[in-house]
């Protein structure tokens, strides 16, 4: 197994040649921040919040899907990479209708975590005020599209780790929605084992559980990675 | 331009396709498609087109038959339905009217044709006049600049539009009614 | 096959050519000009005057001047007919047999727009028939790939393309030898050659073109690649909008299968390859690799971070060469001719020639080709004829990834590091001239409304940011921004440009900074004046 050294916002440190700087980083106790990134799920580099900047390279790379090198001098934090990220928070608030103080996650969201995180007090954009649907069909479950950040971890964990793919994405650009099956209500996905992982993938209080009331839905990503770790080394089988 | 946000159907289709009445040639037709592609699932996109030009739109309940066919989950074919312009998901009007919106048509005017039509039909790029009589479409260079600002009537390219031109035509297919 | 058969079948062909030959242009441009009642019309007449013996009507792809089209040529050394209508086709065969001058305008072919050209890629367009391989083998068609296959190791081939210097016509300019060699040295059990047919600047309709006038040549370029490269497969990525470049295509497929020119043991060599067409369906984003490849393979046309690149995991996880239509139409000369005879031609990083499609508010309007290095004013004032009463204001290059170049920069050579100095790209060749009259902040509009709607949705710079972009360029030709608009509209462009995951968000700010850069006045003008810009969609 080869091992690659190189330094991280100054400091010095060793990975494995197939880990990501991302990895690198988290390993070595350095955060940078994501929202498409989801353990255990494959990577897709979509969100751009964990671009970071890499000496010599004079484009941003994104952490999450870019492997370490021999003597890579990373840095997570310049004043350039900071304002691009407020930006990218703030333009996910004006894209879609976020009424924190009336969520179910409040408290507990991704996607606020990251507004402190940056320091972002409000958007300078204006907010674009689309028409979202609220899909409460489903049993168990809820989806609220005012909320959804169209990260893709719902997408994936039912794809790659249940192995429904009740979810996918229709239209393009702005105009992308989440959906279930042939775009049916949640309650009508024939494909959908009501498992729950989509829950406690979304980052967000896009994707809840019903009866949940503001502020008390959390969530239990570690659960997930738990199961595919399992997997990965069959830690199941006797 | 037109958009593409639907509300979702309000009832799931049950199970399969239904409406294959075993006399319908274009269901044939279909299916020797996806057999000269071995049912696999990156056909997709070559089905679909097939399907198109075999029922002018593309209906849910055909979206299922082609999803059970390929093995394709239904989001999935929905998915990539709804990413592509050249797929409809909805029945066109009797009538088309295609203004093209490329560079060389836009510095030419076309935009004030585009608004003409809509103003017109009362109806956006991209939708039917409620009767069903004409769509109106928007189109990316079709290859006429020399022309331009053109516009397709009906599948016939004209060229050096005005905007009063493409509105005395598209009356006549509006008729008395409006 | 072999190439005693290829001799032979182009000396068949030209053996049987009549002495006067009546070349109709039947491609796109002028078959939606009635291109096609032309030719009817000229074959009735022909027949009526009892000279079938010795004239022929023949279809041939685009002449260049689409604007002046129907255009009709006469073999040998006659005249250039130019917006023919079919009625005055019977006087323009009377006029043959000596019945007087022939009512229908005379154009030349010896003015600027076309002497000025250098016709490699085109250099057949609107002389062969494009649907018939016999007429693409009589002006040597397939002898390339011959002098590949049996005369040249696959090593020879890259080294060949890498000397001339050819650069990848798809936008980027990236250099294709490199490429190739890259393919060539993996090592995998499948390899793919995709050529992009996808052409999505809206505005340009080179590629459409070469397709539609010569499809032989980019089949041979393919296989001479996938010979190179160690491909066995080929698909042809055509964008949905082209039936006719989609129907030649598959003629061109079908008849050099038959020939023996493409499936198994070509020209009895261990070499095989086969082609297939995957038609798209309406979407720009699917122009760029990645996304592409997905549309291949039946997914949403949604781009993917690179590395790794196409090059090394492409098509279904095997290595998959990418080129461009224009590019894969210069193998054939290269390999015939010899990298020094290319490298010969254009400037010092920017071999060969270029492509561009001449529209907007210009006289001529059409298809030109020129060695690279060319300046703008050469092409659009000597060679398009200039804006028809009026003066050039800027010439927009690229498309949606581009910008718009002053009039005053007018003396730019233009080859890919010219026009990057300038803010804009050499891109796939669109070339829109603009006058006086055009508001450039509606242009920038234009090019965002564009890009906000083909956008994938994948990214959030890119499918966020656009449509911010949009809305701040609708409230500035609203006459309802500030300067503070303008100072989040650059700040926006600069982290789009820059944080985007593909080339359509990295590059759908350059319209607006370009025309920030050279036109402030214009952006000030809405803000101080109201809405004074051109109401746009
Ligand atoms: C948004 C976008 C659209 C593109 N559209 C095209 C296109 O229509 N045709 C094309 O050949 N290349 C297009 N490209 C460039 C391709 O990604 C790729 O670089 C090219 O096909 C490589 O071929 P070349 O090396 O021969 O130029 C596009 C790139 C982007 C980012
Ligand atoms: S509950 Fe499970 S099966 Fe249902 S959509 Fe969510 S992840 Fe997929
Ligand atoms: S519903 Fe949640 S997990 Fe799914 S795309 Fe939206 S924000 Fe991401
Ligand atoms: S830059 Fe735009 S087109 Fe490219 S991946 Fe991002 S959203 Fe999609
Ligand atoms: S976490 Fe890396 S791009 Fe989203
Ligand atoms: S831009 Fe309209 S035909 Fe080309
Ligand atoms: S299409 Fe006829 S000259 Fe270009």
């Amino acid at each position: 197994m080869a091992v690659k050294t190189l330094t991280i916002d100054g400091k010095a440190i060793s990975a494995r040649e197939e880990q990501t700087i991302l990895q690198a980083a988290r390993e070595n106790g350095i955060s940078i921040p994501t929202l498409c990134q989801l353990n255990g799920t494959s990577d897709i580099g979509a969100c751009r919040l964990c671009l970071v900047e890499v000496a010599g390279i004079p484009k941003l790379l994104p952490a999450c899907v870019t492997r370490v090198g021999e003597g890579m001098e990373v840095s997570t934090d310049s004043e350039r990479i900071r304002e691009y990220r407020k930006m990218i928070v703030e333009l996910l608030f004006a894209e879609r209708n976020h009424v924190c103080a009336a969520c179910v996650e409040n408290g507990h969201c991704e996607l606020q975590d990251l507004a402190i995180s940056v320091g972002m007090d409000h958007s300078r954009y204006d907010y674009m005020n689309p028409k979202c649907a609220v899909d409460i069909t489903h049993k168990r479950y809820g989806i609220d599209h005012n909320r959804c950040v169209l990260c893709g971890r719902c997408v994936r964990v039912c794809d790659e780790i249940e192995g429904a793919h009740t979810w996918d994405f229709q239209g393009r650009g702005a105009n992308t929605r989440t959906i279930s099956d042939m775009f049916v209500p949640w309650g009508q996905a024939a494909s959908c084992t009501s498992c729950g992982k989509c829950v406690q993938a979304c980052p967000t209080g896009a994707i809840f559980r019903r009866g949940s009331t503001v502020a008390e839905m959390q969530k239990d990503r570690t659960r997930l990675d738990f199961i595919v770790t399992a997997r990965e080394k069959k830690q199941w089988i006797a | 331009m037109s958009s593409t946000v639907a509300a979702p159907s309000k009832t799931a289709p049950a199970g399969g396709a239904k409406g294959q009445p075993s006399g319908d040639n274009r269901y044939k037709m279909l299916e020797a498609t996806m057999k000269r592609h071995q049912y696999a699932a990156d056909s997709l996109i070559e089905v679909l087109h097939t399907a198109q030009e075999l029922f002018g739109f593309l209906e849910v309940d055909l979206l299922l038959h082609i999803a059970h066919s390929l093995r394709v989950p239904p989001s999935r074919v929905y998915g990539v339905a709804t990413f592509y312009h050249f797929f409809s998901l909805k029945p066109k009007g009797d009538h088309t009217v295609v203004i093209c919106m490329g560079t060389a048509c836009y510095v030419k005017g076309a935009a004030q044709v585009v608004s003409a039509i809509e103003a017109l039909g009362g109806i956006k790029a991209g939708e039917t006049t409620p009767d069903g009589k004409v769509s109106l479409m928007t189109a990316r260079c079709i290859g006429a600049c020399g022309i331009a600002p053109a516009v397709v009537l009906d599948g016939n390219i004209t060229g050096k539009q005005t905007p009063a031109a493409v509105v005395d035509h598209v009356k006549g297919w509006l008729g008395n009614g409006s | 096959m072999d190439l005693n058969d290829l001799l032979e079948i182009a000396e068949k062909e030209n053996a049987s050519a009549k002495p006067i030959r009546l070349r109709c242009c039947t491609a796109a441009g002028c078959l939606s000009q009635q291109g096609d009642a032309v030719k009817n019309a000229l074959q009735q007449a022909v027949a009526d005057a009892d000279m079938s013996d010795r004239v022929e009507v023949i279809g041939v792809g685009c002449m260049g001047l689409c604007s002046a089209g129907p255009l009709v040529k006469v073999d040998p050394d006659g005249a250039l007919f130019e917006q023919v209508q079919p009625q005055q086709c019977a006087s323009i065969i009377a006029s043959l047999n000596g019945g007087g001058p022939a009512e229908a305008s005379v154009g030349s072919d010896t003015i600027p727009f076309f002497s000025k050209q250098h016709p490699i890629v085109l250099e057949n367009s609107g002389r062969i028939n494009p649907e018939r391989i016999e007429s693409y083998i009589a002006a040597g068609g397939y002898q390339a790939l011959y002098h590949s296959l049996r005369e040249m190791a696959p090593t020879d081939v890259v080294e060949e393309i890498s000397k001339s210097g050819l650069r990848g016509r798809g936008g980027a300019g990236f250099p294709t030898g490199l490429k190739w060699a890259t393919v060539a040295k993996m090592t995998a059990e499948r390899k793919y050659i995709v050529c992009n047919a996808d052409e999505g600047d809206p505005g340009a309709f080179m590629d459409r073109s070469v397709l539609e006038s010569d499809p032989h040549r980019v089949l041979e370029g393919m296989a001479i690649a996938a010979y190179a490269v160690g491909a066995t497969q080929g698909f042809v990525y055509v964008r949905g909008e082209y039936p006719l470049a989609i129907a030649r295509l598959k003629t061109a497929i079908q008849q050099a299968r038959r020939m023996g020119l493409l499936g198994t043991q070509i020209f009895e060599s261990p070499f095989d390859f086969r082609v297939d067409l995957r038609i798209g369906a309406g979407a720009f984003v699917c122009g760029e690799e990645t996304a592409l490849l997905r549309s291949i393979e039946g997914q949403r046309g949604t781009p993917r971070p690179r590395p790794p690149f196409p090059a090394q995991s492409g098509l279904w996880g095997y290595p998959t060469l990418i080129n461009n239509v224009e590019t894969f139409a210069n193998i054939a000369p290269i390999v015939t001719k010899g990298s020094e005879w290319f490298a010969g031609i254009g400037t010092e990083k920017s071999k060969g020639t270029k492509v561009f499609a001449l529209a907007g508010k210009i006289t001529n309007t059409g298809l030109i080709e020129v060695p690279m290095g060319t300046p703008l004013r050469t092409i659009v004032e000597e060679m398009g004829g200039g804006v028809p009463n009026g003066k050039v204001k800027a010439v927009q290059t690229g498309g949606p990834s581009g910008g718009c170049i002053p009039a005053a920069h007018l003396d730019t050579p233009v080859d890919y590091e010219s026009l990057a100095k300038l803010g804009s790209i050499m891109g796939s060749g669109g070339m829109i001239v603009m006058d006086q009259s055009d508001n450039m902040v509606g242009v920038a509009k234009f090019f965002m409304e564009f890009c906000m709607d083909e956008s994938c949705g994948k990214c959030v710079p890119c499918r966020a940011g656009t449509a911010q972009i949009h809305k701040i360029l609708t409230k500035v030709t609203d006459g309802l921004a500030t300067s503070a608009d303008l100072d989040t509209l650059r700040s926006l462009c600069e982290m789009v440009k820059s944080a985007s995951l593909c080339g359509l968000g990295q590059s759908a700010p350059n319209p607006v900074l370009s025309t920030l850069r050279y036109y402030p006045d214009e952006y000030q003008a809405c803000i101080d004046g109201g809405a004074t810009a051109e109401a746009s969609a």
